[in-house]
């Protein structure tokens, strides 16, 4: 019986790809001379498990600490208390942490700040080089990586005439070709403008659906997380609530509280509500927004 | 707008120059340059005018875009031939107040002149015909060997290819910097020389800070994708000669040894 | 401080092969106290548009006048147009370079030539409105958040003093929180000194919240202006040209074509919730 539970557990802790167990994280804050003058606790005993395959939204207002525990995520931070494994690998692990940052790939807020080449393919090749890829396989993979992300026309091109959008699509490329089992994005649509959100949304949901990407999202837009498979909602350092998206969004005082905005759709809900509809909160896109409503003006 | 600028005014066009390996081009460049100081003989000038010239003809690249290169220096040439002509001692030709000209002094300043010139236009054929990121390369495969003697060949190869890329993201950063600045009253135009320099500080400070923070990020980017230095590292597109690389070899070869050979002899 | 466009033509890099047409003859009208909004997708011709309008650029062909004054003529000081129109562009808290965040504001009346007690006085105020605490005053702006930068570098606009204020996505990578709190400082402004504001976003959302007329552009040209109503019925135009409407509009085109009655364009919540809850509830 023991021995069964415990291959049940083993093969159980396979399917998470991510395992925080009561990370927290603490900023030195040093004076003129150099010494510490305070200590700030950026991240407080976070507990999560991330399973393979999934599409998982870490939600939260600027400083909430879903920055700083997205670094923590490829080893770029190391917690100061607790433990956290990727891909069954410890953060900690000075010998491993190249493993680890190959099988969790980062793609970065700045478009920019992340290309190193003057033309599109090498940047795309850059990881797969890093990692000692043969020459021909790099080429395969450039081309698969590119086409993945609908850039393969770009190839020759200077990435310096890309938009936004484009922009990050090369980055997610270039982490692609080093073909890692989890994509983390930080805030990777801080800086664009609605179509080139939209790219990058609609970029990331391919990769988990069709390859089965386990994806991390790290965002304060709301609208990003509405086809999550769960989500985190992070506030002064700690989980404040995580659930479906539905569940989440529908707790519309709890959203406000933390500074999130809801998408129009459920606040129109909640203030329909509020003046004695009978509506259900969880309504999440256009679609079933007009559907419900036009369904409640039948029956009267 | 600024982004338009192309670095090293790279001509892209299909030619038997263009196709030629960039370390080769390299080593064409250096050798006509050297072999332009092998005398002072019109030979040697001639000769090496010619050699130019059918380079210039194959690589397709418009003349206009050769003599680009020699406006800017055409006030060091002036200024040369001028020094040349009036200040070398020697046999004098024509005399007039205090100013003398000597039959050396003309043949010092035509060389110069003439080695300037095809200097100039030897070095732009290099940046003409190969592009920024090849020549890059052919750097780091010629300093290769030298990291026996600690060379880091791979480090300053990857710093000028990330030099090369931010160049035109920074030069849009200062023309962004520029006109915050002037919106808020900066005058980078008027005044002496003291408060022109005064007037970069709303400049400066923030451009350095921002390459200071592209710095940090794209360090924390590389690493991400698993960037440890030159170790390791493989390539997706390997320089590699070609049958035409040799051929070309052989004929610098044969170039200089002429040279040399005009050079002792007359 | 009306300002009058007329025939704005700017053309870059003319006579090379990258030669593009940023603005196309654009004729506008913007008269004093208004809060317009300024919408396009990118590359629509906007960011030029507004560097006109503080003799940032010079047009290729046409004239800016404002409040009678031609400011590209030789004569007109370039400086005194850039203190009576302000402006703010992206991420303007990369300009900041002083040492504290109290000379970096005063940066801008300094260059206008005002006397000391008279910078004083405006960069208190300055940074009053944008609700900056006394205590950062002396401090590094280059310690303080994101979001704070941001409020000194607007704060250094401020000072001084300008009748029309252009701010160009001042809220572009900010939380809703942030965004909040700087759109309602903007629209304090707008209301209690009767400031011209001219915003560009890209949130049509903030747009439908905040402004009162609205410019659309389009490949350099003014396509479409009006007040909010008139503009977001032209859903399936404003989509073509790669914007969109409040996500509220788009639900309340979609009901009209089921049958829903709405007395006007429905651009905010306020509104939606207004015009559907007497259809949805049940009449007692």
């Amino acid at each position: 019986m023991c021995i069964v539970r415990v291959i049940f557990y083993e093969r159980l802790g396979e399917l998470m790809f991510i395992k925080s167990k009561q990370v927290s994280y603490d900023y030195n804050v040093h004076n003129d001379v150099g010494d510490i003058e305070t200590t700030y606790r950026a991240l407080s005993s976070i507990d999560l498990e991330i399973k393979k395959g999934d599409f998982i939204v870490i939600l939260g207002h600027n400083g909430s600490g879903k920055s700083t525990f997205a670094k923590h995520l490829n080893a770029l931070l190391l917690p100061t208390e607790g433990t956290l494994y990727v891909n069954d690998i410890d953060t900690t692990d000075a010998e491993r942490i190249w493993e680890l940052r190959k099988s969790a790939g980062m793609v970065f807020q700045n478009p920019d700040n992340q290309m190193i080449a003057t033309i599109v393919e090498e940047e795309v090749a850059f990881g797969p080089e890093n990692l000692g890829v043969a020459s021909e396989e790099i080429v395969f993979r450039v081309d698969q990586a590119l086409s993945t992300v609908d850039m393969k026309e770009y190839a020759m091109h200077s990435p310096n005439k890309l938009s936004g959008g484009q922009k990050q699509r090369i980055a997610i490329a270039g982490v692609v070709a080093m073909h890692p089992e989890c994509i983390i994005l930080d805030e990777p649509t801080a800086m664009l403008d609605p179509s080139g959100r939209k790219e990058v949304v609609d970029t990331i949901k391919y990769l988990n659906q069709s390859e089965n990407m386990t994806i991390i999202l790290i965002t304060h837009y709301m609208e990003e997380a509405i086809d999550a498979d769960y989500i985190y909602v992070m506030e002064e350092g700690k989980i404040a609530c995580q659930g479906k998206p539905k569940e989440i969004f529908s707790d519309v005082e709890a959203m406000k509280k933390m500074h999130l905005d809801v998408p129009q759709t459920v606040e129109l809900a909640y203030m329909l509500q509020q003046e004695g509809v009978e509506i259900p909160l969880d309504i999440l896109n256009v679609e079933e927004m007009v559907e419900t409503l036009w369904q409640l003006k039948s029956k009267n | 707008m600024i982004r338009d600028i192309t670095i090293g005014q790279y001509y892209p066009i299909e030619s038997k120059i263009h196709t030629l390996d960039p370390r080769t081009k390299l080593a064409m460049t250096f050798g006509f340059i050297i072999s332009l100081f092998f005398g002072t003989n019109l030979l040697i000038y001639l000769i090496a005018a010619t050699a130019l010239a059918i380079v210039i003809k194959v690589s397709k690249v418009p003349f206009k875009y050769m003599v680009k290169g020699l406006k800017s220096i055409m006030i060091l040439i002036v200024f040369t031939v001028i020094i040349n002509i009036f200040m070398t001692q020697g046999d004098p030709i024509f005399t007039w107040r205090f100013l003398t000209i000597t039959r050396e002094g003309l043949v010092l300043a035509f060389s110069m002149a003439v080695r300037l010139i095809l200097l100039i236009i030897g070095s732009s054929i290099l940046t003409l015909t190969t592009s920024p990121i090849d020549l890059t390369d052919a750097i780091e495969r010629l300093l290769k060997p030298f990291e026996r003697i600690r060379v880091p060949a791979h480090e300053i190869a990857m710093m000028m290819t990330i030099a090369l890329r931010f160049i035109p993201i920074l030069l849009e950063e200062t023309d962004k910097i520029m006109k915050a600045q002037m919106a808020r009253g900066a005058d980078f135009e008027t005044g002496g020389l003291i408060k022109k320099a005064k007037s970069l500080v709303p400049l400066l400070v923030p451009l350095f800070i921002s390459a200071f923070r592209r710095a940090d990020e794209l360090a924390l980017a590389m690493e991400a994708r698993c960037y440890r230095g030159g170790k390791g590292r493989t390539r997706m597109k390997s320089l590699a000669y070609q049958r035409q690389d040799a051929i070309m070899y052989g004929l610098i070869i044969g170039y200089l040894l002429i040279m040399v050979g005009i050079g002792i002899v007359l | 401080m009306a300002i009058e466009i007329k025939e704005l033509s700017y053309i870059y890099s003319q006579g090379t092969p990258y030669e593009k047409h940023a603005l196309n003859g654009v004729n506008l009208t913007i008269e004093q106290g208004e809060f317009i909004g300024l919408i396009g997708h990118t590359g629509s011709g906007k960011s030029t548009l507004i560097q006109h309008l503080n003799a940032l650029l010079k047009p290729t062909s046409g004239s800016v006048v404002i409040d009678g004054l031609s400011i590209f003529e030789e004569k007109t000081s370039k400086k005194a147009i850039r203190q009576q129109v302000g402006l703010v562009f992206q991420y303007p808290e990369h300009q900041l370079f002083e040492l504290t965040v109290y000379k970096d504001v005063a940066f801008g009346p300094k260059n206008m030539g005002l006397e000391d007690d008279e910078i004083h006085e405006r960069v208190i105020e300055a940074l009053k409105k944008v609700g900056l605490e006394e205590e950062i005053y002396e401090k590094s702006p280059f310690e303080l958040s994101g979001g704070q930068k941001r409020r000194v570098a607007i704060a250094g606009v401020l000072a001084m003093k300008p009748h029309i204020l252009i701010l160009d996505e001042p809220t572009a990578g900010l939380d809703p929180y942030g965004r909040d709190e700087i759109l309602n400082e903007i629209k304090r402004m707008h209301l209690q000194e009767n400031m011209t504001i001219i915003l560009v976003s890209h949130s049509m959302e903030d747009i439908a919240n905040y402004v009162e007329r609205i410019i659309v552009m389009d490949g350099g040209s003014v396509i479409l202006q009006g007040d909010k109503y008139k503009v977001f019925k032209e859903v399936e135009l404003l989509e073509r040209i790669g914007l969109g409407v409040p996500q509220v509009a788009k639900i309340c085109n979609e009901l009209a074509k089921k049958g829903f009655i709405f007395d006007q364009t429905i651009t905010t919540l306020d509104e939606a919730v207004k015009a559907l809850k007497p259809q949805l509830v049940k009449k007692q």
